[in-house]
């Protein structure tokens, strides 16, 4: 893992909109009275003009969103998951997602590493919400450098993009000179053959330290980093089965209808393979450190390294 | 076009829907036959149109917020030359354009999609906000039902659009006092619609009868000349109207003309028309 300082992906999301609203003048943000959590506050201060807060409105917000592409704007909504893919679920599938309209959703503060906040605003169904919806892609990025990069490349796709960020600052993964992102295709970060861990969003950077811990006792884990949940990468999803025989998946979302079962919808029809899903077990968070919540969930290398274990 | 076009296009409107709705043996006559002079003052006088060319980004747009009403609004693109008019006959079939509420991607003319109630408005305003961003002078024009107006997101975006001094924005209420279940004072009366709508910002513009072509056109006019305030026009209208046995009947929200009913119902359009 790399030297550079942690950073939370809601920043990266407040600074590539600066990056890309200096480019490109269509760009505009949305806002519900969070501009200052969800770290847009940097592009409301470079460019008042194309930044417009909507109060605490968030489904009104998707329709204002959708009303501004229709009319060859591209907008960028921010909130956090829980009131983006939760409260204005029906406003992103019916005013946004079924017209097909160019509108971006910035989701921040998504999973239980939001910590003191609680189970309220902990969403945990965000990527199984957003990724029924057809013609909608839902990335994840696991760091800084991906996020931005997903941030550059939502705007470049035309279509509507949800995008989940987190609050708690991870570890930066992706620092090297080749890096490049592209919807829909996932990254081998290490090579193995005992076991795939696929792993998605910030649990990226606690799958690789947890390959590290299985490899001192002898475990030789791939890792693979699924940035984007749909399209899903099925290609890689298969060949990587194929090559270890077993696969975990690893995500800070509940079980049911996030990156577990979007692997195992592939592998069950097309390469049928025994499977374990890391995430939150039916169950709603609680208020503490972030830290601390990925800990108590299993949810920190410790707590995979245990449950690979137990599973293979 | 003269009042008494617009009246006789109403006519032609009207005789779209009981077609329509007739020949899908489902849809909603009633809150569209209510709205049929505002559908067509809006496409045959008002709005800034095309129908050769749909996507003109200059264009004025029209989102129907109450999209259950699309017999309607199809039947005056159709008659505006969006489509053939005979395609009315397919409304709700399998592979039609028409689909049973409104949709961008299936219909010409369409601006956005809409039939879960109270999205619509959002969607106008953003447009209307989006039109004031970059000093464009289309105008957005949203129709809404009355009891639509029980859906909380309408007063999200009617405190939006007021807040942001929406001029460029007419919301429509087609007041005609029932709703599926019933009078809507019996349901979840949202009266009084004027003092909300002004509550909330909005320059109100009242019609008493907004079956009438003349008290149409003022109110449009009005709602132009309004400068820093969006409009709200609250029209009393008939739910039914023109169809003598559909007239302030509730059972007529969604249900479709049998036969002799659409017999019935056409002669009485026909005659209308030779008024």
């Amino acid at each position: 893992m790399s030297d550079m300082k942690p950073v939370a992906t809601r920043d990266s999301y407040g600074n590539a909109l600066v990056e890309l609203g200096k480019k490109y003048d269509d760009l505009f943000v949305l806002d519900a009275d969070l501009a200052a959590a969800t770290k847009t506050g940097v592009f409301k201060k470079e460019f008042p003009d194309r930044h417009i807060d909507c109060g605490i409105q968030e489904s009104n917000m998707v329709g204002v969103a959708a009303g501004m592409a229709a009319t060859g704007k591209v907008p960028f909504c921010s909130t956090f998951a829980m009131f983006a893919a939760g409260r204005a679920y029906e406003q992103v599938r019916n005013s946004v997602c079924y017209p097909h309209f160019n509108v971006k959703i910035g989701a921040t503060h998504a999973g239980i590493s939001v910590g003191e906040d609680g189970a309220s605003h902990q969403c945990l169904e965000d990527i199984a919400l957003m990724r029924e919806l057809p013609g909608m892609v839902v990335i994840n990025p696991a760091d800084d450098i991906e996020a931005k990069a997903a941030v550059e490349a939502a705007y470049h796709h035309d279509g509507p993009v949800y995008m989940r960020f987190g609050r708690l600052a991870v570890p930066i993964i992706n620092d090297n000179p080749d890096y490049k992102f592209e919807i829909g295709k996932g990254v081998v970060l290490r090579e193995g053959s005992d076991v795939s861990l696929i792993a998605t969003g910030l649990e990226v950077g606690e799958t690789l330290a947890a390959a590290d811990e299985l490899a001192k006792e002898g475990i030789n884990a791939e890792v693979i980093n699924i940035h984007t949940i749909k399209p899903l990468d099925e290609e890689l999803v298969i060949a990587t089965a194929k090559k270890t025989g077993k696969v975990v998946t690893i995500e800070e979302h509940w079980v049911n209808g996030g990156l577990g079962s979007a692997v195992a919808e592939v592998l069950s029809e097309k390469c049928p393979t025994l499977m374990k899903r890391i995430g939150v077990y039916d169950t709603f968070g609680e208020s503490g450190p972030a830290k601390e919540l990925l800990h108590k969930y299993e949810l920190d290398a410790e707590g995979i390294v245990k449950q690979v274990k137990a599973f293979l | 076009m003269t009042t008494q076009e617009l009246k006789k296009m109403a006519v032609k409107v009207r005789q779209g829907i009981i077609e329509s709705t007739h020949a899908a043996k489902c849809g909603h006559p009633g809150g569209s036959l209510s709205a049929a002079e505002v559908f067509t003052y809006l496409y045959f006088e008002e709005m800034n149109i095309d129908p050769q060319n749909p996507k003109d980004p200059k264009r004025d747009r029209f989102v129907l917020s109450k999209g259950h009403t699309a017999p309607g609004l199809y039947s005056a693109l159709a008659n505006r030359g969006y489509f053939p008019v005979e395609e009315l006959q397919t409304l709700r079939h399998t592979g039609s354009h028409l689909q049973g509420h409104p949709c961008v991607t299936h219909t010409p003319g369409i601006d956005a999609s809409s039939g879960s109630l109270g999205q619509g408005i959002s969607v106008a305003a953003g447009m209307a906000l989006s039109a004031k961003l970059t000093n464009d002078d289309y105008r957005v024009y949203t129709l809404l039902g009355d009891g639509e107006i029980e859906e909380g997101q309408v007063w999200e975006a009617a405190m939006f659009a007021g807040n942001r001094k929406l001029d460029n924005l007419v919301v429509i209420v087609d007041n005609n006092n029932l709703q599926i279940d019933g009078p809507i004072t019996e349901v979840n009366s949202p009266y009084p619609i004027v003092d909300k709508f002004k509550a909330f910002n909005f320059h109100v513009i009242e019609v008493a009868d907004g079956n009438d072509m003349d008290q149409i056109a003022a109110a449009f006019k009005e709602a132009r000349e309004t400068k820093g305030a969006p409009s709200a026009i609250v029209m009393k209208t008939v739910k039914g109207k023109g169809v003598s046995f559909m007239e302030n009947s509730v059972g007529w929200h969604g249900k479709a003309p049998n036969d002799e009913e659409y017999e019935q119902a056409m002669k009485e359009l026909s005659e209308a028309e030779n008024l």
